[in-house]
């Protein structure tokens, strides 16, 4: 008796949503390569710049400009129209770029998670009038908006944190949203306010926890889409203020160079696309596991 | 059908107020004036100025001013360009842009729809990892990264086309309307896919094929227009998309359209041009989702009861 119990439960235990979703993304080969190349990348955009003798922002007025990729100089990837080292503007970028695209991404998580969850959970008349205000500013055209923000208020990081993640969370509201109304009637909601759990406890504890799979599918591929957005704006020359770089500043002083020199372009872009790519790939790979259509 | 319609520009005139507010006090509250240069002016002459672009009026009657000039589709003068009207400048670029946006858009549709089409027929097969991995390709690498690219094969190394400028000409118009169109071509030929994938596998279907259909005939034939309506769906974000992207693609390629305008309003601190164009590229897209969503009532009979 006890022992088919055991059995029982272990069984239970081996098809738990979230270790299937493991095994699943584990069997996905291209997810994996991205999930990996993505660890790599961090790494290495964190900490290469130490193993170079060079800072970002050092001009060298020798006229060491446009030297190619080369070992002895250690400019591992030459160096730029001033003559400053490109691997570590590349990895230096590489931390903005990121780290824009999991700030801005967080902000929009923040935001789109608790709308869609509240506006789910409580229905009705509140849902109707929260979700009319995420139609109506779902059809504004953001980007131009970002980009007047920009121009009229100088280039801050915080405005590009903000400005990106006000425009990602209506997406998120809306998956949030949908995904919540088919939770709070089910037994377990019911069951806790029953018990008389408070609202804000049960969005909290019951229903948010139970979001996690769509949220990660849909943070995954957020992230690229901010990246993206940053160096748009970057390449306008509305993005990040220089010394400070991003791969989409860098792409820009390499397209105008590429003639002359091709490696300004080639590696920042070669290192954004790259990222891009990797985070598409493991969204991809991730609602493949995760996706509820499938079960 | 009239009903859905009438709702649904209903529904358009906050989004457009909205937008219009934002521009609007947005632009004011911007530190400095559009009149403020090295050289301090007399007085009297800023005054005249301020008078003259009204802008000694409270804030809510500029406001007032502006909606009402918007409502008889008066844009305002551009400070930059003292002889023109904003509305001038955007009439001027309008053409241009909007022969590479609409070249960009009827090429994404095309192509993002046969490629998908084509993956979904040969699914998980070697055609189908091969378009879909080219798709991602095309999500991931941004339109300044690929223009530049392009310019580098096409113009430079193999000499075809012009490596930018503008002759009115078909030639001068391949590379921007390409580099246009290849995120949004990526973008449909995975929608087409999963969407195409999807109706293959309903019970009608396999009617239509058990009455003896040939292949492409039940594809074109039926399964082709329910197919379509997550790409339909999708032309909204695709218009913005292309016209976003407009704006890095005519300055890389200096086709002299509204994007560059808005480029070097936003670069010269031309307030009233980077509003206009704002507002103009703003109105344009909500009238273009206000379309698809009439269209969608059209070609789908359940929309319409709803």
């Amino acid at each position: 008796m006890k022992r088919s119990q055991q059995a029982l439960e272990a069984a239970a235990r081996g098809r738990s949503l979230w270790a299937d979703a493991r095994r699943r993304l584990f069997a996905n080969r291209a997810a994996m390569t991205a999930l990996i190349v993505l660890v790599l990348m961090s790494v290495l955009v964190l900490f290469g710049p130490l193993f170079s003798p060079w800072a970002f922002d050092y001009v060298d007025f020798d006229g060491d400009w446009r030297a190619p990729p080369q070992l002895e100089g250690q400019h591992y990837f030459g160096t730029d129209q001033i003559g400053r080292d490109l691997f570590v503007r590349t990895l230096v970028g590489g931390q903005i770029s990121l780290m824009v695209g999991v700030v801005a991404t967080l902000v929009s998580l923040l935001i789109g998670v608790s709308y869609g969850a509240i506006a789910g959970y409580f229905g009705g008349r509140i849902d109707a009038f929260m979700m009319r205000a995420v139609d109506i500013l779902y059809a504004m055209p953001f980007m131009f908006l970002v980009i007047l923000l920009m121009v009229v208020f100088g280039r801050h990081l915080i405005l590009i944190f903000v400005a990106i993640g006000a425009i990602n969370w209506l997406d998120m509201a809306r998956i949030v949203r949908g995904q919540t109304l088919a939770l709070r009637n089910r037994e377990f909601i019911t069951a806790a306010r029953a018990a008389g759990v408070t609202d804000g406890r049960i969005i909290r504890r019951h229903i948010v926890p139970n979001l996690l799979g769509v949220v990660a599918v849909y943070v995954t591929l957020t992230i690229p889409q901010v990246i993206l957005v940053e160096s748009f704006l970057s390449f306008l020359g509305l993005g990040v203020q220089e010394p400070a770089t991003s791969w989409g500043a860098l792409v820009n002083d390499g397209a105008r160079d590429m003639e002359a020199a091709p490696w300004t372009l080639a590696f920042p872009a070669g290192f954004l696309a790259l990222t891009l790519f990797c985070f598409n790939f493991l969204g991809d790979g991730l609602r493949d596991a995760l996706d509820p259509k499938d079960r | 059908m009239l009903r859905l319609a009438f709702l649904r520009l209903l529904a358009a005139v906050p989004t457009l107020l909205l937008l219009v507010a934002l521009a609007f006090f947005m632009m004011r509250a911007a530190p400095g004036g559009p009149f403020d240069s090295e050289r301090v002016l007399p007085p009297e002459v800023t005054a005249q100025l301020e008078a003259a672009y009204h802008l000694d009026e409270p804030l809510w009657q500029q406001f007032a001013r502006y909606l009402g000039g918007l409502a008889r589709g008066d844009l305002g003068p551009s400070f930059q360009y003292a002889e023109f009207s904003v509305n001038e400048l955007i009439a001027q670029g309008l053409p241009v842009s909007l022969r590479i946006g609409l070249g960009a858009m009827v090429l994404a549709i095309v192509l993002g729809c046969g490629a998908g089409i084509l993956a979904a027929l040969r699914q998980n097969r070697f055609t189908d990892h091969a378009v879909m991995t080219l798709a991602m390709t095309g999500m991931s690498i941004p339109v300044f990264v690929v223009a530049p690219l392009m310019i580098l094969l096409f113009a430079v190394t193999l000499g075809w086309l012009p490596a930018g400028g503008w002759d009115g000409g078909w030639r001068s118009m391949v590379l921007p309307v390409l580099a246009l169109a290849l995120p949004q071509v990526a973008i449909m030929a995975r929608l087409m896919r999963g969407s195409m994938i999807e109706v293959l596998t309903s019970n009608y279907i396999r009617t239509a094929r058990a009455k003896g259909l040939r292949g492409w005939q039940v594809v074109l034939g039926h399964a082709l227009r329910p197919a379509l309506m997550p790409v339909l769906s999708y032309l909204g974000p695709a218009t913005a998309g292309i016209i976003t992207g407009s704006v890095v693609i005519e300055q890389i390629f200096g086709v002299p359209g509204i994007g560059r305008y808005f480029v070097q309003g936003a670069l010269n601190r031309d307030y009233t041009l980077v509003m206009g164009v704002v507002v103009f590229y703003g109105v344009l897209i909500i009238a273009f989702n206000f379309l698809v969503d009439l269209l969608y009532g059209v070609l789908d009979p359940r929309v319409r009861q709803s």
